[in-house]
């Protein structure tokens, strides 16, 4: 809420300046976020008269004036504006003066007639955006009068970010309340005195819902000057709270609506047919809203109606039909009491919002209603005039909300703030919140205001205390607890174990947005649903994610678009499946993915350069896979992926359990998104990998380890897996090692044949073993291979 | 014979002899089986015994003299022969090592693993929880029922009214309290979402949020802890202030500011005292137990702390951008 310093320091002053008061507000739980001055700095500026006022003979949209500033001669003043008349109380912008922006007023020739100044607009005195014409003052303001000390320019507009629990303070009353306390000032609260009736015309009121609306006031004033606009001081007032300036009638509720922090509205008296009811609206009913927008009700929403129809969104928004206009005579003015708990959320489902449903959602003092009437009537009548007829108030005492007694405890209120404050302190803190105190042996009894319905409970009042107590004179002091000690999971594989892995790889680890373009993983993940935000930011960040592949490419597209080619980047994240069996629908997996583009060595002086490939990729997974236990618990199964590259690819699995993919990205995928060079992604779902298995150790064999190579050569689409198996099944216990060394085809291998050199060490734990013995493991793994695969030993 | 002669003769060869090859020779010229010197040995058998016995004693001082001189001219030549080696293996140190550039951690996870280290200390556990939450775990369980104008300002990405994207990791502690009866200590630091582009907000960003229940915790204590994290955090003696706040499940509430370098007070983050609603809701019962939380802004801190100005940096995963975090 944006609120004038002034205007606050007529109901409490202070004697602070507005920095500490600012300060003061900020530190009592009403943030202020900003101090901005009412008008711009400028001086020389006084009250002038229009005295003589003629068309400029060489001008047609110029007027030549004599204006008398209080000065032993008239100034004469070329004047633009239309609005320039004879008569006119205007602002003078003398020789001299200095307007914002250092705008120096100096003496000048217009089209040939002197001018010794300026007239102003509000846009010329830094205080409106635009105007049009010349700012126009009360006759009543006295000639050479500075404008800076008539209008009270030395003012401040303060904004206060309020947080919903203190609705009391969206008024100039409710935060002058809080200052007093602030200050330990005495505050005297609203009373205005009753407008006695002039006539009796009036209109019954039926509360329908009491429930959602205890108390209903309504007036009928009769006999409004339609002609009168606001007086500036109003206009003014209105502006330095962030409120435009409509018509008088208007402009009164409005103040109110800032002043008492209490919303009202006004009906043209002619357009209601019969008398008041306020009822939810019926099935299908319509209203078209003072903006002109029609509205299909919802029947959860409360209307205020006539015998016939809906007029209003009740706390909400006015109807088009029923609205004062600049040709209403008659209107009924209406002060109510809606309950915020049937206020809440209603606006929004309109997509409205407006400064009447903001505060009635938070709430309203329900004590409230008949101090704005009176305080609205009398306005009214001050400004356009008119006949005031009797308050009816229509109300469900039942439902008015009542006040609250709280008992506060010493003993809570010291164990939840960890200091004693003396009991003198807490009551009187309390005493000047407007709450009604009484002792009792370990605490207090305490009845709330009917304007702060905020508080229910202890808590809140010791939030209270300590509030206006101060935050910061409260000491820190060092948590008490158990040393209990925690639990440690030897298995359990820490994520930032994984994470050093992959840096110390040379990863550069990404974060990427879990929402991402569904064309992008449309076509790395063609036949999985993902889940649509209804409302995202944007068209590409509206799915959620599937895999991190989508993130991590749109990032190598990004560095790639900036000259960044060699890129091993890595994310982790959960990825989020639909899955009807899943909590909430869906499958939040916790993954790590990576991606490698570019290539090894590349503008190094003693390195070769070459591309990734594979390989490259795959020992970075089984890296992490050894972080878990053995790599070799692990089978890289070749296995089709829409994103990878059908010959290049691999399921990755644990048993019988799926744990993530390998491979290159498919080369249709690289040209759809446009990717520079062969790019190689994987990603491994870490709750599938199960557990570290905790080392159990064996002892070592002393005796000695013996190498024999084997060259084999099989088809060529024989895989190194089915070998490996079969190798170790045969080779036993003392297989201790073995070694894939090389693999080759070409020149001295038949074609579709490839050889591979494997290096088997065979040790026992219990001898030396001999050459025989060894010789025959190695031939039975010879023997074992050729059965299987048909496999021979290269000559 | 004239030892001196020979002497003389075998010392100028030894010196003349180059290389070690060379030297060879020269011992086997002299001292080899068939050498001259040997051959004098050879000679002493047939003498009588008084001249023997002088002039063996002769020719071994001789033999003795040149077995010196080839030892001292050999490890000359040796040295001189390393020296040599070592002088061709000469490299440029200054040359570039085969290297592999590390990779990096993206600034807000180094930032999340630095707050975990501090309440690790303390005995705090880190917890992790769902992303896609329901409004029991994101709302109604913080005590911030439907149509509360809280959950308005939390723009929200909604999948239907039920299920969101969570606002906050305060679910977390839900989650948890749920199933880990007090005393508890957790922090639980993740990705949130708000419904929120421009440049000071991301729809996405990280939070970590702390949780302390046990029979007797008080403001003075949250007070306490914040201050010296923040210290600890930033590394320095800052000024901080617990500005009084609203949150729905915490009461009393603070956020706390720290001064800025621009003499500005610049907001860190949230905390109060868990409201005893939230406590009721997972069956904790406020009669007995206290408890405060806090919430901080992950990216806030990190670019106070790293000096970065644009936070959709973070997001944007330049390489260049993220090499700095080393």
């Amino acid at each position: 809420m944006k609120f004038s310093e002034s205007w606050l320091r007529e109901w409490i002053n202070p004697a602070i300046g507005s920095e500490e008061l600012a300060d003061q507000l900020s530190m009592a739980g009403l943030e202020v976020d900003g101090i901005t001055p009412v008008a711009g700095s400028f001086h020389g500026v006084v009250v002038g008269e229009v005295v003589e006022c003629g068309q400029h003979p060489d001008a047609d949209k110029l007027q030549v004036t004599k204006v008398n500033v209080g000065d032993d001669e008239l100034l004469d003043i070329v004047c633009g504006a239309k609005n320039c008349r004879l008569g006119l109380k205007v602002a003078v912008a003398k020789v001299g003066a200095v307007l914002p922006g250092d705008f120096k007023i100096k003496k000048a020739k217009l089209r040939g007639q002197p001018s010794m100044g300026m007239l102003c607009s509000l846009s010329e005195l830094g205080m409106a955006e635009d105007s049009d014409g010349i700012l126009e003052l009360p006759e009543a303001a006295p000639v050479g009068q500075d404008i800076r000390q008539l209008l009270q320019l030395d003012d401040r507009t303060i904004e206060v970010d309020l947080t919903p629990n203190r609705a009391d303070c969206l008024g100039i009353l409710g935060l002058a309340r809080e200052v007093a306390v602030l200050n330990a000032m005495d505050f005297q609260s609203a009373d205005y005195p009753a407008v006695a009736a002039s006539h009796q015309e009036q209109r019954q009121i039926t509360l329908v819902a009491p429930e959602a609306c205890p108390r209903y006031l309504g007036r009928v004033i009769r006999n409004i000057n339609p002609d009168v606009s606001s007086p500036l001081w109003l206009v003014e007032k209105l502006r330095r709270c962030g409120v435009r300036s409509i018509d008088p009638v208007v402009d009164v509720t409005n103040f109110v609506l800032l002043e008492l922090g209490h919303p009202m509205h006004a009906f043209d008296l002619a357009k209601l047919e019969g008398d008041i009811q306020v009822r939810y609206a019926a099935e299908a009913e319509k209203l078209v809203l003072l903006d002109g927008e029609e509205v299909t009700l919802q029947t959860n929403t409360l209307v205020i109606a006539d015998a016939e129809k809906a007029l209003a969104m009740a706390g909400i928004f006015g109807g088009l039909h029923s609205g004062v206009t600049e040709h209403s005579r008659d209107i009924f003015l209406e002060s109510a009491f809606f309950s915020p708990d049937i206020m809440a959320g209603k606006a929004r489902q309109y997509g409205l919002h407006t400064d009447a449903s903001h505060r009635y959602e938070r709430g309203v003092d329900a004590k409230l209603q008949r101090t704005a009437m009176e305080r609205a009537t009398a306005l009214l009548l001050d400004i356009v005039g008119g006949e005031a007829g009797p308050v009816v108030e229509a109300v469900s005492e039942a439902h008015v909300p009542s006040a609250q007694t709280i008992e506060l405890k010493a003993a809570h209120l010291h164990r939840l703030l960890g200091i004693e404050i003396d009991g003198e302190t807490v009551q009187r803190i309390l005493q000047q919140l407007g709450l009604q105190v009484s002792s009792l042996p370990d605490g207090w009894s305490v009845s709330t205001p009917s304007w702060r319905f905020d508080l229910a409970i202890a808590e809140d009042l010791i939030e209270e205390v300590a509030r206006v107590y101060g935050y910061n004179n409260i000491p820190n002091e060092a948590p008490q607890a158990s040393l209990t000690m925690r639990q440690f999971d030897e298995s359990e594989i820490a994520v930032n174990r994984l994470r050093q892995l992959l840096v110390d790889r040379g990863y550069q680890e990404a974060i990427t947005y879990s929402f991402v373009d569904p064309k992008v993983q449309g076509i790395l993940h063609p036949d999985t649903e993902a889940l649509l935000l209804p409302n995202p930011i944007s068209s590409d960040m509206s799915a959620m994610r599937l895999s991190t592949w989508p993130g991590l490419l749109q990032t190598v597209l990004y560095n790639q678009n900036r000259q960044q080619l060699q890129l091993r980047l890595f994310e982790y994240g959960l990825k989020f499946i639909p899955d009807q069996h899943a909590e909430n629908g869906v499958r939040q997996v916790p993954v790590v993915g990576g991606i490698l583009v570019g290539g090894l060595g590349q503008g190094q002086w003693n390195q070769d350069e070459r591309p990734y490939d594979f390989f490259d990729a795959k020992g970075d997974v089984e890296a992490l896979l050894t972080m878990t236990s053995e790599a070799s618990r692990f089978d890289f199964v070749p296995d089709e992926h829409v994103a990878l590259h059908p010959g290049q690819s691999a399921a990755i699995r644990l048993g019988e359990q799926h744990v993530g993919w390998l491979g290159a990205l498919h080369p249709e995928a690289e040209r759809k998104l446009g990717v520079k060079g062969k790019s190689f992604l994987f990603e491994l779902e870490l709750d599938a990998l199960g557990g570290r298995q905790i080392a159990q150790a064996t002892e070592l064999s002393r005796y000695p380890a013996n190498r024999r190579d084997l060259a084999l050569v099989v088809k060529s689409n024989v895989r190194f897996a089915d070998i490996l198996a079969i190798i170790k099944k045969v080779g036993g216990n003392q297989l201790v090692d073995l070694k894939l060394f090389d693999v080759y085809s070409g020149q001295g291998v038949a074609d579709g044949f490839k050889s591979l050199a494997i290096a088997l060490t065979l040790q026992d734990s219990a001898r030396t073993l001999e050459d025989k013995d060894i010789q025959l493991v190695v031939d039975q793994v010879v023997s074992a291979l050729k059965d299987e695969f048909n496999a021979t030993l290269r000559e | 014979m004239d030892l001196s002669a020979l002497l003389t003769e075998a010392t100028q060869a030894i010196q003349a002899a180059d290389d070690i090859p060379r030297l060879e020779q020269v011992r086997v010229d002299f001292m080899g089986k068939k050498g001259r010197i040997t051959e004098l040995l050879k000679s002493l058998g047939g003498m009588e015994p008084e001249q023997r016995k002088i002039a063996g004693q002769q020719i071994n001082e001789l033999k003795q003299q040149v077995q010196t001189a080839l030892n001292a001219q050999r490890d000359q030549l040796q040295q001189a022969q390393l020296a040599e080696k070592l002088a061709g293996e000469c490299i440029d140190v200054t040359l570039p090592g085969r290297r592999l550039d590390a990779g990096g951690l993206h600034p807000v996870t180094r930032t999340i693993q630095r707050i975990e280290s501090f309440f690790a200390e303390l005995g705090f556990s880190v917890k992790h929880g769902p992303e896609i939450e329901d409004d029991f775990h994101n709302f109604d369980a913080l005590n911030i029922p439907e149509h509360h104008p809280a959950r308005a300002d939390h723009d929200t990405f909604y999948f239907n009214p039920k299920l969101m994207l969570r606002t906050q990791t305060s679910g977390v502690q839900i989650r948890t309290m749920e199933v880990e009866p007090p005393p508890l200590r957790i922090i639980s630091p993740g990705r949130v979402y708000r419904n929120d582009y421009d440049q000071t907000h991301t729809p996405m960003f990280h939070q970590v949020e702390g949780l302390m229940v046990d029979t007797d915790v008080s403001f003075t204590e949250l007070k306490g802890i914040l201050h010296d994290f923040l210290q600890n955090f930033f590394e320095q003696e800052l000024q901080v202030r617990f500005r009084p706040s609203f949150f729905p499940f915490t009461e009393p509430s603070a956020e706390v500011d720290v001064m800025g370098k621009n003499g500005k007070w610049l907001e860190v983050l949230g905390c109060g005292m868990v409201h005893p609603n939230v406590l009721r809701s997972v069956g904790i019962d406020p009669g007995k137990y206290s408890g405060f939380a806090f919430g901080m802004g992950v990216e806030r801190l990190t670019m106070l702390r790293y000096g970065v100005t644009d936070l959709r940096a973070f997001f944007e995963n330049d390489v260049r951008f993220l090499k700095q975090f080393r």
